[in-house]
């Protein structure tokens, strides 16, 4: 999953890198069945690898765009972005190895969590009700201002 | 053993490596898609904080996971706005790299 994520960023031509994107979140999505989280890793399928990778193809065949061919690389951009990259990922390991939790291993589950739509659902629509109509009003949102964003101007 | 610190180090380098993919690529089409590795990124120590905690009831914490909901839905939303600004862009300038877009640099 790792190796194919890094293969979004190196490629150079973008409908590789769109394809490795999707093997990417296809690997994310088998993490999140081992973490017994089956409901999450299924709407990863659905909504990332489906829905969304769909769009992006969409929208690379729409532009029709060729790999870069020039390689003109600008040497102290990439070399600072690299390092705070780097200084990034030390920090993650320096704290996770700080982190007492972190070593150890997963406890049991008492139940099976087959039914965790059910559960997720009760959540969803109990407590965490007005965030739930908040994110309805935001796709809402988006949805028009998308149509308005892609309209021909009628001049 | 598969210990927790372990879930938190893949995220912790998926994370690191969309960082770099904003950084480094200059195509705002890889820009969306290494976004999208950063959400996912956090979508994971999500999961894995969530299975880590279990309830006294024997199942994993469900908070985290209707959060993990709440971050797909917006990160949807999010990409087709992104693609469409960008579409519109591209009819407007006829490029996409992101160093042709300098009009309101200073």
């Amino acid at each position: 999953m790792l190796v194919f994520g890094a293969a979004v960023v190196i490629n150079r031509n973008p409908v590789a890198s769109a394809l490795s994107l999707v093997v990417s979140f296809l690997g994310l999505a088998a993490l999140f069945m081992s973490l017994d989280a089956y409901f999450i890793g299924i709407i990863q399928v659905l909504v990332y690898a489906g829905a969304v990778m769909v769009l992006f193809l969409f929208i690379i065949m729409l532009l029709d765009l060729r790999a870069e061919e020039r390689r003109q690389i600008n040497w102290l951009t990439s070399a600072g972005a690299i390092t705070v990259a780097l200084a990034l990922l030390l920090q993650i390991f320096y704290v996770v190895g700080n982190f007492k939790a972190a070593t150890q291993t997963f406890p049991p589950l008492a139940r099976s969590t087959s039914d965790d739509v059910r559960n997720i659902g009760l959540l969803l629509f109990g407590n965490y009700n007005l965030p739930f109509q908040i994110i309805g009003v935001l796709v809402l949102v988006a949805t028009i201002g998308v149509v308005l964003l892609s309209r021909r101007e009628p001049r | 053993m598969v210990t927790l610190g372990d879930y938190l180090i893949v995220s912790g380098i998926l994370f690191a490596i969309g960082f770099a993919g904003v950084m480094l690529r200059r195509n705002l089409i890889i820009i969306l898609m290494s976004l999208e590795l950063m959400l996912n990124a956090a979508n994971l120590s999500l999961v894995a904080f969530s299975r880590f905690r279990v309830q006294p009831n024997g199942l994993p914490d469900y908070n985290a996971q209707v959060f993990v909901f709440f971050v797909i839905t917006v990160a949807a939303a999010e990409v087709a706005v992104g693609l469409a600004i960008l579409v519109a862009l591209f009819r407007a300038r006829q490029t996409i790299d992101v160093k042709d877009i300098n009009t309101l640099k200073f």
